[in-house]
């Protein structure tokens, strides 16, 4: 299982911009890479990320071979009610992955 | 009399320590993959943009004038917009001129951002230059560039 981090903060008030931070462990192979006979290092990267709130899509990315290792991405959303944000990362070789956060709005 | 041995000493140390970390850098820079030429990151652009004028302004690109390492480059783009359900940025697009290929990344916004800004980590091949491009909920498009310069660069080293 590969691992996610996310950052969302736990509480905020209705109507503040909170920031979301996202990190995932993932070898982002550019697919330009030889070996030492070579060969090409097949690609092996993740495709696209998207975040939705309750259902809603919030944010989406696109990532290509010059995304790094590891990838980590941070976007902004305003926080209008207590609920789940649920992210999904897509990749090669039917890569994908999950993860999802709450967040209490007073 | 005692400064001049030192300041040799010193001299060689630092000398035989730069040797050091020359020789444990991947010495590989043998197989080169094709470039992404400025005419490919034109052509990305294009795709994007449909051919349509893009101004210069409103987009802010944080990165790093100097690269020590381009396998990890901090980048961050804001574009300033209020942010409503009526005047807001819908995507924002970075390409390159050098990397095999001109992406950096594309981000989709909605209303609901509030702010629009975005950050990841990204790989850079070269010493070259990036462009951002932000697509407002008007159709209007904005830009901002930045030069890099890249010391050790991504991709190309080799796979043991």
């Amino acid at each position: 299982m590969p691992s996610a981090l996310i950052n969302v903060p736990k509480k905020a008030r209705n109507g503040d911009i909170i920031e979301i931070k996202t990190l995932i462990s993932h070898i982002m192979e550019t697919g330009y890479r030889h070996t030492t006979s070579g060969q090409v290092v097949p690609r092996d990267i993740i495709t696209s990320f998207a975040c939705r709130f309750e259902g809603d899509e919030i944010f989406r990315a696109d990532l290509f071979p010059a995304t790094a290792a590891n990838p980590f991405i941070s976007f902004f959303t305003v926080a209008t009610k207590s609920g789940k944000f649920d992210f999904e990362w897509i990749g090669d070789n039917g890569f994908s992955s999950t993860a999802s956060a709450t967040i209490t709005v007073e | 009399m005692q400064g001049r041995p030192t300041s040799t000493r010193r001299r060689f140390l630092g000398l035989a320590g730069g040797t050091a970390v020359i020789g444990a850098l991947p010495v590989a820079i043998s197989v080169r993959p094709v470039e992404a030429t400025p005419e490919t990151m034109a052509s990305a652009i294009r795709t994007v943009t449909g051919g349509a004028n893009v101004q210069t302004g409103r987009v802010k690109l944080d990165i790093p004038p100097l690269v020590e390492n381009g396998n990890t480059v901090p980048m961050t783009v804001t574009v300033t917009s209020p942010m409503t359900a009526t005047d807001y940025v819908k995507s924002i697009h970075v390409f390159n001129e050098k990397n095999p290929q001109p992406n950096l990344g594309n981000f989709y916004l909605t209303p609901r951002a509030g702010r629009a800004q975005v950050s990841t980590r990204v790989r850079l091949a070269d010493t070259q230059k990036i462009i951002a491009i932000a697509k407002l909920s008007d159709g209007s498009l904005w830009s901002a560039t930045a030069d890099v310069v890249v010391t050790l660069a991504a991709c190309t080293e080799e796979v043991i």
